[in-house]
């Protein structure tokens, strides 16, 4: 419960910080420290030292699976504030406002991670969105940046009503709204089940799927990462879609053991299609900001094979993959918007003017790849190994075609590589520090640690 | 101790490289720590196996451990890389490069992860070390080289790393069939897969492999990385790498799935065969020496290929030997292309002509490495080739009687490069060159020396892949 409650007052104290202090830098160490508190506030609640203790009346269970993602979230949010922070006060005039917007979306990520109610899911994922599609539009004299909030905010709303509109079904069906007893998910329930228990559920599942852009409801994703803020499309694509997953995973493992057939295959076609949309799309991308827009949709296909698998492995390899693709994509982020041009050309001759940048975009771009000595390696090790874990023939076909879309995404990715390392060019790179460099630089670290000793990471969920 | 010895030296050595600013001192730097590695290789050999191996906790969580396997065949491999490097360090000690530091420091890391690849005996140590020397030569292929080598290179690193993922899904699957969930190669042996299983499962593993050997049809990335990478670059591929995807057939496939091993070989023999004939007829046809090589190295895996398929005692001990032989023959082939190279500036036969009234020692040198390419008797490629045929002469009569056109072939191109190149008159490109220099002249006959005495003398090499072999067939 602590993450929710501080989350919350964090977001209000910094608003009302802005009517005390006009200097952002202020501001934005401010934010700083108010996250190294939300962490170790979180931490506290993880291992009962210290827990604010509210009588939710079962809406929530705290787990150590969901607080150990609240951890996650809100370090790796406190990386990218810590790295990106100075552009996020350059992106408008109230720089306060951006950081209490964060502090709210990590609010209706902690619920996320902890629901037990599908009405605390509902509330979830609106107190998470709503404070994205304001930070979709904060460049408010931007016209790509307004159409993306536009888009973002119409299209979030429909799925918003579906998700509802999925809720009120299996509430009506079934006269509940605790997720244990919603029936419809195990193989056993789903013949006994009402039909608009079944369809509540499906509906339920179509508005999640659209929150973490699988296809065939990712349309908006490319428009949207691309269109808004780049400082806050890297936030947007990786600890925002990560709480998604996390909520998907939390509504389905609990009938882990007996999940009905017809899941798997709904699973199995739209793992498919996220992936086949993301991977192709993205070759064909000549902005690099665009390309990880939809490279992030293909992600999001791979770690659908967690739920697809849904067993113990999943549970970690999500988190894991998390991870791995956050602390990568926020790098590749904090680069990108030092760069002059966004598009491929932009990269050109990095190594030779920027070597350190290079190289650390370098260690990025692998563990997106997923090569190993990087966490993105163990990361994907995690999907493939859950899945194979399951076993099954479908399995095993779903795997094989995973691997050949991670070798196509090897292609575009390693565009990026090419451009900085091996094409003639003079990439301009505005505003870097030393301070930044070597921020970038740990991160690089931590990623190669990550790589070699997962076991850090885990060890950390059981311990 | 000694496995992890011969990583840690290139690595550390690799990743100080980077920070050496002088150019000669790179080169010193690099010799002398490919040299080291050649010392620890060869204390290897007076060693037990308690000197030998490491087995140490890695990655508990998941059950893969950090534990190393140097028997006769990967002793001869981790051998066979630590005499190639230093030879190649000293052939093209005068070539320049720019950003030599990374250069030599790549070098250096993708000798770390091939020393990995021979010695790893968990399989996902296997796997990360197998990717690991990929992404060293990704980067010396792709910045160092001919025009077209970024697309080329490309091409080679999206095959093989699509390979290495279906290996990946292999190892995972043998990794649940496993009773205790662990990764260890003799726990891989231990299983009992069902025909089915096997069957499925031999074509993730093999597929990555074949890329690597590169077996037909799977060779079309390599003549083209052969040719557009910087020579040096290409000794490392064509001598060490290549065996690679040899060596781990007979360490991961044979032991682990015997019956799908025999029931596919049919299929596989049948593939490296027309692959060899295929190569030797293209490799007739070339203008050019290095592609011309790159061709006969397929002929040549291919061969070993199709040897380890006959799966009998004369053939796994010919593959054995052969892979250390191989590595030798080509690299003294590569050597005195990279001299032509250097010295003339261009590699075409049809510019070429006369060299042997200016480079006379060159010329008797590259005699030998061409009749050792063409394995007649005396020259070590005789015994492995000889051994090779006739295991799979036992297999099947007609497989190895279409194989052994190869050889006839191999004297067509060989003989005809050497006519081309080194007699008749001398043309303009070769009107002014000079004899090669010391270095390249050392490291030929060092290589000459090794080609003539294992083939006159092979048994302690023989010798070396008895265990190997014995183990293999015992199971």
């Amino acid at each position: 419960m602590n993450a929710i409650i501080i989350s919350a007052l964090m977001g209000v104290l910094l608003m009302f910080a802005s009517m005390a202090t006009s200097n952002k830098q202020i501001i934005k160490n401010a934010a700083i420290v108010a996250l190294l508190f939300l962490l170790c506030s979180n931490i506290a609640d993880t291992y009962s030292w210290c827990t604010i203790k509210v009588n939710t009346r079962d809406m929530f269970v705290f787990t150590k699976f969901g607080l150990y993602f609240n951890s996650l979230a809100i370090a790796a949010t406190l990386i990218y504030v810590l790295l990106s922070g100075n552009e996020i006060i350059k992106t408008g005039n109230y720089a306060a406002e951006y950081f209490t917007l964060i502090f709210f979306v990590l609010c209706g990520i902690s619920i996320l991670s902890s629901f037990n109610n599908l009405l605390m899911m509902f509330l979830g994922i609106e107190i998470m969105s709503i404070p994205l599609y304001i930070l979709t539009g904060s460049a408010k004299k931007n016209l790509k940046s307004n159409e993306a909030a536009l888009k973002y905010f119409l299209m979030g709303s429909f799925s918003t009503g579906i998700l509802l509109m999925g809720i009120a079904l299996v509430y009506g069906a079934s006269g509940t709204f605790d997720i244990h007893q919603v029936a419809p998910i195990g193989a056993n329930g789903l013949q006994h089940a009402p039909l608009l228990e079944v369809i509540g559920l499906l509906l339920i599942f179509s508005a999640m799927l659209f929150k973490v852009s699988a296809a065939p409801f990712h349309f908006w994703a490319p428009d949207v990462y691309d269109g808004s803020p780049s400082v806050f499309s890297s936030f947007m694509m990786t600890i925002v879609k990560a709480a998604g997953f996390i909520a998907l995973i939390n509504l389905f493992y609990i009938k882990a053991d007996s999940l009905a057939q017809l899941w798997k295959i709904l699973l199995f076609i739209v793992i498919i299609v996220t992936l086949v949309v993301g991977n192709i799309t993205a070759i064909f991308q000549q902005s690099v900001k665009r390309m990880m827009a939809y490279s992030s949709i293909a992600q999001a296909g791979f770690m659908l094979f967690a739920l697809y698998a849904i067993n113990d492995v999943s549970k970690e390899g999500i988190l894991l993959y998390a991870v791995a693709y956050t602390l990568a994509t926020v790098g590749i982020f904090a680069i990108l918007v030092k760069i002059e041009d966004y598009t491929l050309e932009g990269y050109n001759g990095l190594a030779k003017t920027q070597p350190m940048l290079a190289f650390v975009n370098a260690i990025f771009v692998f563990s997106l790849a997923g090569i190993p000595l990087t966490a993105g390696f163990f990361a994907k090790y995690y999907m493939l190994a859950a899945v194979i874990k399951t076993g099954g023939n479908a399995g095993i076909v779903l795997v094989i075609i995973g691997v050949i879309f991670a070798a196509v995404s090897v292609y575009y990715y390693f565009k990026i590589l090419q451009a900085m390392y091996f094409k003639e060019g003079d990439a301009k790179v505005n505003n870097v520090s030393a301070g930044f460099k070597y921020g970038l630089f740990l991160l690089a670290l931590t990623i190669i640690f990550i790589g070699i000793f997962p076991d850090t990471l885990i060890n950390w969920f059981y311990f | 101790m000694i496995s992890v010895l011969l990583i840690l030296i290139p690595l550390v050595a690799g990743l100080i490289s980077f920070f050496i600013k002088s150019n000669n001192a790179i080169k010193q730097w690099s010799l002398f720590a490919s040299l080291a590695v050649l010392g620890v290789a060869l204390w290897g050999f007076t060693c037990n196996n308690n000197c030998l191996n490491i087995d140490t906790a890695w990655l508990a969580t998941i059950g893969s451990r950090f534990t190393t396997k140097l028997d006769g065949m990967a002793l001869s491999l981790c051998l066979l890389s630590a005499i190639v490097y230093p030879l190649i360090f000293v052939s093209t000690y005068k070539n320049e490069y720019h950003h030599a530091n990374n250069f030599y420091g790549l070098m250096l890391l993708a000798l770390a992860g091939l020393m990995g690849v021979f010695v790893a005996a968990d399989a996902l140590l296997f796997y990360f070390f197998w990717e690991l020397t990929l992404i060293p030569m990704y980067f010396l292929c792709s910045r160092w080289g001919g025009e077209k080598r970024i697309a080329v290179t490309f091409k080679f690193f999206v095959y093989t790393f699509l390979g290495s993922l279906l290996m990946l899904i292999g190892i995972l699957y043998l990794y649940y069939k496993t009773p205790n969930h662990s990764f260890a190669l003799t726990d891989f042996y231990a299983l009992h897969l069902s025909v089915k299983e096997q069957g499925f499962i031999f074509w993730l593993f093999f597929i990555a492999f074949a890329i690597k050997m590169p077996i037909f049809p799977f060779h079309t990335w390599q003549p083209d990385t052969y040719e557009q990478s910087t020579t040096a670059v290409t000794m490392v591929l064509s001598a060490v790498l290549v065996k690679m995807g040899v060596f781990a057939i007979i360490r991961w496939m044979l032991p682990v799935f015997p019956l799908a091993v025999s029931s596919n070989a049919t299929i596989v023999i049948v593939l490296s065969v027309i692959g060899m004939l295929y190569a030797s007829l293209l490799a007739i046809k070339q203008d050019n020496i290095k592609k011309m090589i790159a061709y006969s190295s397929i002929v040549h895996i291919g061969l070993m290929c199709a040897a380890i398929f006959a799966n009998n005692e004369i053939a796994l001990k010919g593959v054995i030997l052969q892979m250390f032989n191989h590595g030798i023959n080509i690299l003294g082939l590569w050597i005195v292309a990279d001299a032509i190279e250097q010295k003339t500036g261009t590699i075409q036969f049809s510019q070429l002509g006369g060299l042997a009234q200016k480079q006379p020692v060159l010329a008797i040198l590259f005699m030998i490495m061409a009749l050792a390419n063409v394995a007649l008797p005396l020259t070590n490629a005789f015994i492995g080739e000889f051994l090779m045929f006739s295991g799979l002469f036992q297999y099947n009569m007609y497989a190895s009687g279409i194989a052994l056109l190869s050889i006839i072939l191999a004297a067509v191109y060989t003989l005809n490069m050497m006519q081309k190149v080194f007699y008749g008159n001398t043309l303009q490109a070769t009107e002014n060159t000079t004899e090669i220099s010391t270095n390249v002249q050392f490291a030929l006959i060092v290589l000459a020396i090794g080609i003539i005495v294992l083939g006159v003398y092979p048994q302690p090499l023989i010798d070396l892949s008895k265990d190997t072999v014995m183990f293999i067939l015992g199971k």
